[in-house]
C-alpha cells in the first residue's frame, strides 16, 4: 500500500482553504494594516531626513566612523533610484520581525522552562530553516494572496528560527547560582524569568535577534516572487532581462541596508555607546558618575 | 513585625530553630529504589550499580539551635552544600523531616516555600551570585523587591543593610567595580536586608583570599553579637570552622559522622576522617621542640673568677629579663633572671649563678614533639630552654616563636 505525503498535503491545503478562509483572510488584513502602515509612514520621509536619522543613529548607537559610512552609502543608494525599494524593503523587515519577536520569544522562553516542549519545538524550527523556502511561498501565495502580506509571512517563518533558539540557549545559559540566588531569596517562577532569567539572557537573545534580521533580509528577494516588492524586485527584474548592472545595484543595497541593520541591532545588546567624537574630544554622553 | 517576634519566641538561647529527622537525599531517576536499597543496607556502589542512583546525604539526623553559627565541614563532595540547600529546599529531600521554629518545611506548598524564603531564611554563595544588571543597592534590595516591598522602604532597608557590613558609600556602584570582598559584603547585605531568622553561607568566604577571607570571618561573628541569628555556614576550612563555629557538623560521603563544639570535635574526635582534618593543620605534630627553638637568648658562659656582675652588666646594656648559662662545653646549666641574680649578688652569696637559677625552668628536649610542649611552653613566664640529647644548651622557645610557629603553618 502507498501513501502519498504530497497528496496528503494538497488535500490539507484546500481543506484549510475551503473551511478556514474568514480566519485566513483576518490574518491577512492585520499583518497587512501593519506592514502597508509601516510602508507609507517610511515612505513618507523625505529621503535626506532618511539618510540624516540612519546617520544619527549610527553616530549614537556605533561610532564616527561608521555614521559617515551609513551616510555615504545611503546616499548611493539614492542616487541609483532606490530609495523607494529600500523602504519598503526596510519595511518587510521591520514588520516580520516584529512579528517572529512576538512569536519566537515566548516560545524560546516556554523551550527554556520545559523539556518537553523544547523537544516538541525544536524539529518545527529544523524544518523552518532548512525547508527550501519557495516550497512554501506557494501555500503563502494560495492562502494570502500575491503582495507584502505573503512575503511577511513566508519571511517571518524562514527567520524566525534564530530567535526562538538563542532566547531557549540564553535563558538555559543564566549562572546557576543565579538562578539558585532567584530561587532563595523567593521568587515566583514569573519572578525569576523577569528578574533574573531574561535581563542575564539578553546579549543572547539580541544576538538572536540580530539573526532573525539578518535572515529576514536574505528573504526579501525570494518573497518578492510573490510580489513582495522592495529591493526583491529590483534583483528579479536584473536577472528577468539578464541585466547584470540593475542585478547588482539591487544586490548592493540589500548589502548596505543588512550592513548598516547589523551595526545598529549588534549594538543594541550593548549598554549605551560611551565614546567620543575624535576631533571635538566631547563625549556625547558623560560616562556614568561614579560614587565610588 | 515578623522578625521582632520570631526572636521573641526564640529568646532562650538553647531552644531549637532547626531540626532535621532521617533526612535523606538520593540523586538519580528513582530516588525511592535507591532509599529502598540504602535502608536495607546496601553500599553506595552496589546502590549506583543496581539503580543509578548516587548518594547526597544519608540519615541526617541533628538540631540546630537558634542564635548559634553552625558549621557544616567536609571535603568536597561528601554532601555538605547539599545539606545546606535541603534547608531551604533548593533541594528536594528524598525523605525525612525538617523542622523549622516547629514546622515540617518538607510538607509546605509552594507558595508558604516562597513566603518563608522571603521572610526567614536568606542564603550567601560561594562566588557571590551578585546580579551583573543590578547596582550594588538594588543588589542589596533584591529580597525585598521580589516580596513586595515598596521601593522608598526597600532601598533604605537596602542602604542600612550596606552600612551594616561596611559599604555605605558604594550604592550606585556597579557591582563588576568590586573587589571580591567588597563583593561578598554586598552579598551578605543582601541576606540581611529582608532581616531573617537564618541565614545560610555556602562556602561563603572560600573564593576570597585568606587575608579577607579572616577579615570577613570577623565581620561575620561581629555581626552575630549584633544580631543574634541562626547562621547554618558550610566550609571545607577547619581554621574557618574553628574560628566562627559554636558547633561543628562534619559530613564524610553523605554522612554526618560527628556533631560538636570544636573543643569536643579536636578532643574527642569520632573517626580517622576527623582526625585528618587536624592532621593536615596542625604542625605541633609535625615539627620538633629542637625544629623551632632559638638562639636569640644570652647565654652566659660559667666560668671560675668571671664575676656574675659582669653577667648581669651584659644583660641589662642588652636589655634581657632572662639569660641561660651554660658551662664550656656548652651543657645547660640553668636559666637566671635579672632579680634572681641581682638579688643573690647584693647578698653575696658565694655562688650567685647556681643560687639564682630559676626553680623551675627544667629544659625540655629537642627531640620531643612540639604538640608534647605546648603546655609547658604557654604556661611558662619565660622562654623555655632546650636542650640536645647530650644536655648541650640548643635554645629557647618563647610564647611568640611558639605561635609565630603554628600560625605559618596557616
Amino acid at each position: 500500500m502507498s501513501f502519498d505525503i504530497g497528496d496528503g498535503i494538497d488535500s490539507a491545503v484546500n481543506y484549510i482553504l475551503d473551511n478556514f478562509s474568514p480566519a485566513l483572510d483576518l490574518i491577512a488584513a492585520s499583518i497587512g494594516f501593519v506592514t502597508n502602515g509601516l510602508q507609507s509612514g517610511l515612505l513618507a520621509i523625505p529621503m535626506p531626513v532618511g539618510i540624516a536619522i540612519f546617520a544619527l543613529l549610527a553616530l549614537w548607537r556605533v561610532s564616527f566612523g561608521f555614521a559617515v559610512f551609513a551616510g555615504l552609502s545611503l546616499a548611493l543608494v539614492g542616487q541609483m533610484g532606490l530609495w523607494a525599494a529600500m523602504m519598503e524593503t526596510l519595511s518587510l523587515v521591520i514588520a516580520s520581525t516584529v512579528i517572529a519577536m512576538i512569536v519566537g520569544l515566548p516560545l524560546g522562553v516556554a523551550m527554556a522552562r520545559r523539556d518537553p516542549v523544547a523537544a516538541i519545538i525544536r524539529p518545527g524550527l529544523d524544518l523552518m530553516q532548512t525547508m527550501p523556502a519557495f516550497v512554501y511561498l506557494i501555500p503563502a501565495a494560495m492562502f494570502f494572496g500575491l503582495g507584502a502580506v505573503p512575503g511577511t509571512i513566508a519571511t517571518v517563518i524562514f527567520s524566525m528560527p534564530p530567535v526562538v533558539r538563542l532566547t531557549n540557549l540564553g535563558i538555559r545559559q543564566v549562572d546557576v547560582e543565579f538562578v539558585e540566588a532567584g530561587n532563595a531569596f523567593g521568587c515566583t517562577p514569573t519572578q525569576l524569568l523577569l528578574k533574573v532569567q531574561l535581563p542575564n539572557a539578553m546579549p543572547s537573545i539580541m544576538a538572536g535577534i540580530n539573526q532573525t534580521i539578518m535572515l529576514s533580509l536574505s528573504m526579501v528577494v525570494i518573497a518578492s516572487m510573490i510580489g513582495a516588492g522592495g529591493l526583491g524586485n529590483t534583483v528579479l527584474t536584473g536577472i528577468q532581462r539578464l541585466d547584470v548592472g540593475t542585478g547588482f545595484e539591487g544586490g548592493l543595497a540589500v548589502v548596505i541596508l543588512a550592513v548598516i541593520l547589523d551595526r545598529l541591532t549588534q549594538s543594541l545588546g550593548r549598554k549605551g555607546a560611551t565614546w567620543r567624537l575624535p576631533f571635538l574630544k566631547v563625549g556625547l554622553r558623560e560616562p556614568e558618575a561614579r560614587t565610588a | 513585625m515578623a522578625f521582632t517576634t520570631e526572636h521573641e519566641n526564640s529568646a532562650s538561647e538553647s531552644s531549637t530553630k532547626i531540626r532535621l529527622k532521617d533526612v535523606y537525599k538520593i540523586f538519580g531517576e528513582y530516588p525511592e529504589d535507591g532509599l529502598k536499597l540504602l535502608r536495607s543496607g546496601k553500599g553506595k556502589a552496589d546502590i549506583h550499580r543496581e539503580t543509578g542512583c548516587s548518594i547526597g546525604v544519608n540519615s541526617a539526623s541533628f538540631d540546630i539551635k537558634a542564635g548559634e553559627i553552625f558549621v557544616i565541614m567536609g571535603l568536597s563532595g561528601s554532601g555538605k552544600s547539599t545539606l545546606l540547600r535541603l534547608l531551604n529546599r533548593l533541594i528536594e529531600p528524598t525523605s525525612g523531616s525538617i523542622e523549622i521554629d516547629g514546622q515540617d518545611i518538607t510538607k509546605m506548598s509552594r507558595k508558604a516555600l516562597i513566603e518563608l524564603r522571603r521572610r526567614d531564611i536568606s542564603m550567601v554563595f560561594q562566588s557571590f551570585a551578585l546580579l551583573p544588571n543590578r547596582n550594588v543597592v538594588n543588589n542589596a534590595a533584591f529580597g525585598l523587591e521580589v516580596a513586595g516591598v515598596g521601593e522608598v522602604e526597600r532601598k533604605a532597608k537596602a542602604m542600612a543593610a550596606l552600612e551594616a557590613v561596611g559599604l555605605k558609600g558604594y550604592c550606585e556602584s556597579r557591582t563588576d567595580e568590586l573587589s571580591g570582598g567588597m563583593k561578598q559584603r554586598v552579598g551578605l547585605a543582601r541576606a540581611l536586608a529582608s532581616e531573617p531568622s537564618i541565614l545560610l553561607m555556602d562556602e561563603a568566604f572560600s573564593a576570597l583570599d585568606p587575608l579577607i577571607r579572616t577579615e570577613m570571618q570577623d565581620e561575620l561573628v561581629r555581626l552575630q553579637s549584633e544580631q543574634s541569628r541562626t547562621i547554618v555556614f558550610v566550609s571545607h576550612d577547619l581554621d574557618e570552622a574553628m574560628r566562627i563555629g559554636d558547633r561543628i557538623c562534619i559530613m564524610q560521603n553523605g554522612n554526618v559522622v560527628q556533631v560538636g563544639t570544636p573543643d569536643e570535635i579536636v578532643g574527642n574526635p569520632a573517626n580517622d576522617y576527623v582526625r585528618s582534618f587536624f592532621r593536615n593543620v596542625d604542625v605541633s605534630q609535625v615539627f620538633k621542640a629542637g625544629d623551632v627553638a632559638r638562639k636569640n637568648q644570652i647565654t652566659i658562659i660559667e666560668r671560675q673568677g668571671v664575676s656574675a656582675a659582669a653577667a648581669l652588666e651584659q644583660m641589662k646594656s642588652r636589655d634581657r629579663e632572662f639569660a641561660i648559662i651554660v658551662g664550656r662545653d656548652m651543657k645547660y646549666h640553668g636559666m637566671v633572671s635579672q632579680t634572681s641574680l641581682m638579688e643573690k649578688i647584693r647578698s653575696k652569696a658565694d655562688d650567685p649563678y647556681r643560687k639564682a637559677f630559676l626553680a623551675d625552668a627544667a629544659p625540655i628536649r629537642a627531640s620531643e614533639q612540639l604538640s608534647g610542649v605546648l603546655g609547658q611552653v604557654a604556661a611558662s613566664a619565660w622562654p623555655v630552654p632546650v636542650v640536645d640529647d647530650q644536655h648541650r644548651y640548643v635554645g629557647a622557645i618563647s610564647k611568640s616563636v611558639l605561635l609565630e610557629t603554628l600560625d605559618r603553618a596557616n
